[in-house]
């Protein structure tokens, strides 16, 4: 294997971990079984490394004025310190270029993460984007970053953190981040389980890994974040939308802030065109009720006749049937047949989520 | 390092096949096969007296991953399914080898078991993935 490794790279191989490459890096995609690393995750603690994902800290006194261009979400919406935002960074024609979260630490200085498949290109815009504002992106290395998820995630962490990041995390609300003692622990995650996403120093690595494994947190591989993400209805970049798919077909409309009128996001003209034409498809959820496994790129047939895909599928381990997210014409109806493997089999129509907080939506 | 029980035979596409005493032989994959699989979490199964031929892709294991054809290391008919694999398909990962077969097949020409793969050449034929 000779792919890019996280600061935690040997800690995975001591674990037993499988790697593979994920987007030239060298990642653990189990450390035995995905699945049970999945119901860990729903009923105790389960973490991920998640070093390969992208820091890019955006400072400058246009930072602001910066961002509400570059992001269609409006981050003028942050106003206490630590607070976070998803959005989507779209180019002229409306397409999503990545999704990303940026945290306000104050009016000159946002971190943004973005995704580790897109970093180059992401990169390469948002640079080129702030010419015209003089503001500094910077891609942040100087951290590893580790995903603690699960309803007794927080607990266990904060079993090993120190006195002063316990005070400092005491009472922090969902999204929401703090700076402690060299860390960055925010409270926002990519499972719909409540836990924390952390940036840690780097030469605290080894340790922080080893007192989570000895608090009872269990290492989670690339195959149970997938299962975790699709069951709690979170896209995936590359798969559910790309640049050629606008937000509005990938159920991200909730994340363009339209008000106020004046703001022009890279992509509102593009937006707007789209709204006024009228926008035909949706991401819907999907359930098959028998036997099988849905799986991404499959095609759909609506009760209306029309066609659409399967953008993510898998088997979810929580609800023991297959799901996927599919782009579907909003007249599909309430049961569309989809092609597996030559077959033609029904799967109900459901809300892009199927399970949060470890409870079954569906 | 996988396991290769040394009294099975295998075919290059990670069968394996144990002959009984009645004549009849077992089917299952092997224990290199549900590792780079992942979990398996569905199994469809031939028809019981489906004639099948060397070769025929006649079975599916689905993992998380991926769906993998098996395929018929000899021909014969079709005379058992293990259907325990339909509610704990995950058997196929924790004991390939013996609860979780999948088929018992009734040999048509027993030439064709001999010339499957004995354990070392299995071994050789996987050292290389």
């Amino acid at each position: 294997m000779a792919g890019l490794k996280t600061p935690f790279h040997q800690l995975h191989i001591d674990a037993g971990a499988r790697m593979v490459d994920f987007g030239g890096w060298d990642m653990p995609i189990n450390y035995g079984s995905q699945i049970d690393e999945h119901h860990a995750v729903r009923t105790d603690a389960g973490m991920f490394d998640v070093s390969h994902m992208t820091i890019v800290d955006v400072t400058g006194a246009q930072a602001k004025a910066y961002l509400q261009k570059l992001l269609a979400n409006d981050v003028a919406k942050l106003t206490e310190s630590g607070k976070a935002l998803y959005s989507g960074m779209l180019n002229e024609q409306g397409g999503v270029i990545d999704d990303l979260i940026t945290y306000y630490i104050n009016d000159e200085f946002y971190r943004v993460v973005v995704n580790a498949s897109t970093r180059e290109k992401d990169l390469k815009w948002m640079t080129e984007q702030a010419q015209a504002f003089g503001v500094s992106v910077a891609h942040n290395l100087n951290f590893a970053m580790l995903a603690v998820q699960g309803p007794n995630a927080i607990a266990k962490t904060q079993q090993v953190m120190s006195e002063q990041q316990r005070q400092d995390c005491a009472d922090m609300g969902v999204f929401f981040a703090v700076e402690s003692e060299g860390f960055f622990i925010a409270r926002t995650g990519y499972t719909g389980e409540d836990g924390y996403e952390i940036m840690v120093p780097l030469n605290a690595v080894d340790k922080f890994w080893q007192d989570l494994i000895d608090a009872g947190v269990k290492p989670c591989g690339l195959g149970a974040r997938d299962t975790l993400r699709l069951e709690a209805g979170m896209n995936l970049y590359g798969n559910d939308m790309d640049e050629t798919v606008s937000p509005l077909v990938a159920n991200m409309g909730w994340t363009i802030s339209w008000e106020p009128e004046e703001r022009d996001f890279i992509g509102r003209a593009a937006l707007t065109a789209q709204k006024a034409a009228g926008v035909t498809e949706k991401l819907a959820g999907l359930v098959l009720e028998g036997k099988g496994v849905l799986r991404s790129h499959m095609k759909v047939v609506g009760e209306d006749g029309s066609e659409g895909v399967i953008t993510s599928g898998t088997m979810s381990p929580t609800l023991k049937k297959s799901i996927a997210l599919a782009r579907i014409s909003k007249t599909a109806g309430e049961t569309v047949m989809v092609d597996i493997r030559g077959k033609q089999v029904p799967a109900k129509v459901v809300k892009p989520s199927f399970v949060r907080k470890g409870k079954a939506l569906v | 390092m996988s396991d290769i029980p040394s009294e099975l035979k295998y075919a290059s596409s990670h069968e394996w096949a144990r002959l009984e005493e009645d004549g009849s032989v077992v089917i299952g994959i092997t224990d290199h096969a549900q590792a780079l699989l992942g979990d398996v979490v569905y199994v469809e199964l031939p028809e019981v007296d489906a004639e099948v031929g060397a070769g025929d892709e006649i079975a599916v294991v689905e993992s998380v991953k991926a769906a993998s054809d098996i395929y018929a290391p000899i021909s014969g008919t079709i005379v058992e399914v293990n259907e325990t694999l339909e509610d704990s398909p995950e058997t196929v990962n924790s004991d390939s080898y013996g609860d979780g077969w999948m088929f018992r097949i009734q040999p048509s020409d027993a030439a064709e078991l001999d010339a499957m793969l004995d354990a070392e050449a299995y071994a050789e034929s996987i050292a290389d993935e």
